[in-house]
């Protein structure tokens, strides 16, 4: 399992990848590993506005659907456009390719509440 | 390529494959009038590859297909959630007779006393199973009765001149709840629990927004919700209703009543607690029980009696209207009333109390080979995890295993808050020895998986197909037939 030491992590086993007041934002290898093979991804669209916490997107795996929550608050500047057309980057490439949003922060203090890789590492281990 | 069996295997062509060009399935005579042709316009477009056959093609593919459906009279159907139980077949004598089956919905009251009265009963009999004054019999299953019952609820809070707009439901409400409530243009207000939901968890959201609560009773983890009655005082204090997802009631049934312990209103799911078919089998049942505050807003029409007859009641200005043709479906009506009366009372408390004896008794034949992720006593439905699965098997391995010792698998996968569920419900209609025969399977694949684990993730191995490969179907479904497909994938 790899926990990349440059990302944050959320308890929702997601990644946020922090430059300045810009996240690119993204699911662990323990969640694409826990989903199973991806079939489907639904994102939103650029310009929506996310609110921390609320659900944002869709991925849909052999198992289960699931929703995937904003770990941050703020504007969706980009969205990984190849996701819908290949969802299965979510497991080739969990942390590169698989990446889901660019979003420009608007509370950057929220940053505050993401777990370093290790803690991070810690929770996956406890699960 | 002419004859398609391999001893008692049958492997079937699609009819497309099967077409011979000039092959008819009918003969017309020769037409009396000038034959006519319409306008090019209104012509159809030649359709590629449409099939061209005779009538016995058809005929014997369709019942070769049949012949391979797997269903609860072909075997046992442990299917978690989803009550496969054993449907009596004194319910199709039943709906067989000629002034059930043959009714017009059209036909005026007087000649259809009959049916009526059978309406009007078996109401009063889900009323008596369920403690609420009034039954709803229209909704077409049990999704839409939800949806009838949280439009009553909806109704109600307009009624008061409320702005209420969100409901909360628990992780271990069933996965329908949520898009009810959001059909109903509620916003969800998710609640995680630790299997059971807590009175403290409710208070932290109950506030003056929230319309409803949404419950499953007992819940998608199999648990009695034993502080129900203190949850549903708690919502009422605060301004809110209790929906109860009745989906679960064949756990209660002769034994606690909904409507006793607060709950506003609550679906039944006639095709699994009252043994009528599911679908495909023939379309489900879902009545509403309704408490007394949303009785002036239940569906119309409701069958009334006026002295000794049987009349079908619109007069209700504050009714949420009609939510299903007619009367619903009233050939299972007819089912689940002769289940009722076939079993009487004290047969349905011992339906209850066998399922879940048989849901315990498999739960205590393979604790130990099966991880069981909640240790709360369970009624009707029992939840393994594949935690502690021998050499990396999942659960998916386990099920396509369980197809090669000649069983359908379990549901699995679900409930989402158990990681790699494996969720059996026996339900009450199997006997020892099918349970036994059924445990001595799951424990021979466990050991399987210590020993011989390549069995598993090869699994299955004695059917016509093979794994299917699921990944590829989701992500490039192939969903029609089309002409030389298969020659241009050579």
């Amino acid at each position: 399992m790899e926990y990349p030491d440059h990302l944050k992590y959320t308890e929702e086993h997601e990644w946020i990848a922090v430059d300045d007041d810009v996240v690119i934002i993204g699911i662990t290898d323990f969640a694409q590993k826990q989903l199973g093979d991806v079939v489907f991804v639904e994102l939103p669209e650029v310009g929506d506005v996310l609110e921390s916490g609320k659900p944002f997107g869709v991925v849909e795996s052999v198992k289960a659907v699931s929703d995937v929550y904003a770990p941050i608050s703020g504007e969706v500047l980009e969205i990984n456009e190849d996701l819908p057309d290949e969802p299965g980057l979510l497991n080739t490439s969990p942390y590169e390719d698989g990446w889901m949003l660019k979003v420009k922060l608007s509370d950057p203090d929220e940053l505050d509440e993401l777990m370093d890789a290790d803690a991070y590492q810690e929770l996956v281990e406890e699960e | 390529m002419m004859n398609q069996a391999r001893g008692l295997v049958l492997d079937e062509l699609l009819l497309f494959e099967r077409s011979r060009p000039g092959r008819i399935g009918y003969s017309l005579p020769e037409a009396e009038v000038p034959e006519v042709l319409p306008d090019a316009e209104l012509l159809r477009e030649e359709i590629d590859g449409f099939p061209e056959l005779s009538e016995v093609d058809v005929i014997r593919h369709y019942t070769r297909l049949s012949t391979w459906n797997y269903g609860v009279d072909t075997g046992f159907y442990p299917l978690g959630s989803c009550t496969m139980k054993y449907n009596p077949k004194i319910n199709e004598v039943a709906a067989r007779l000629e002034g059930f089956a043959a009714v017009h919905p059209r036909t005026p009251e007087p000649l259809v006393q009959g049916a009526l009265e059978l309406m009007y009963l078996l109401e009063r009999d889900l009323a008596e199973v369920s403690g609420f004054p009034a039954v709803c019999l229209q909704p077409a299953a049990g999704a839409q009765g939800e949806f009838a019952g949280m439009l009553m609820i909806r109704a109600w809070h307009q009624a008061r001149g409320s702005r209420r707009h969100k409901v909360i439901i628990p992780d271990t409400a069933h996965g329908t709840n949520p898009a009810t409530a959001a059909l109903c243009g509620y916003e969800v207000v998710p609640v995680a629990t630790d299997g059971l939901l807590s009175l403290e968890a409710v208070a932290a959201v109950m506030d003056e927004d929230v319309a409803a609560l949404m419950i499953t009773n007992p819940n998608t983890l199999g648990l009695f919700e034993g502080q129900i009655r203190e949850i549903c005082e708690l919502v009422h204090q605060r301004g809110g209703l209790v929906y109860c997802d009745g989906a679960n009631l064949n756990a209660l049934m002769g034994i606690s009543r909904p409507g006793d312990v607060g709950i506003d209103v609550m679906h039944f799911n006639l095709h699994k607690t009252f043994s009528t078919p599911h679908g495909g089998g023939g379309p489900g049942a879902g009545p509403v029980g309704v408490g007394e505050r949303l009785l002036p807003f239940m569906p119309t029409p409701v069958v009334v009696k006026k002295d000794d007859s049987f009349a079908l009641d619109t007069d209700r200005p504050q009714s949420i209207g009609r939510v299903k043709g007619f009367y619903g479906h009233f050939g299972i009506l007819v089912r689940a009333f002769a289940y009722i009366r076939s079993m009487g009372g004290e047969g349905l408390k011992r339906a209850t109390e066998l399922a879940v004896l048989n849901a315990n008794y498999v739960r205590a034949r393979l604790e130990g080979s099966y991880h069981l992720p909640h240790q709360q006593r369970s009624l009707h439905e029992v939840i393994f995890s594949e935690a502690g699965l021998a050499n990396g098997c999942r659960t998916l391995d386990v099920a396509k295993r369980l197809i090669d010792y000649g069983y359908h698998p379990p549901t699995i996968y679900f409930p989402l808050v158990v990681q790699g569920a494996l969720m059996i419900e026996p339900t009450e209609t199997e006997s020892k020895q099918a349970l036994d025969d059924f445990c001595d399977a799951l424990l021979a694949i466990a050991e399987e998986a210590r020993e011989t684990p390549e069995k598993l993730r090869d699994a299955p191995v004695r059917p016509r197909r093979r794994r299917l490969d699921e990944v590829q179907a989701a992500r490039s479904p192939k969903l029609r037939w089309l002409p030389d497909q298969d020659a241009a994938e050579e």
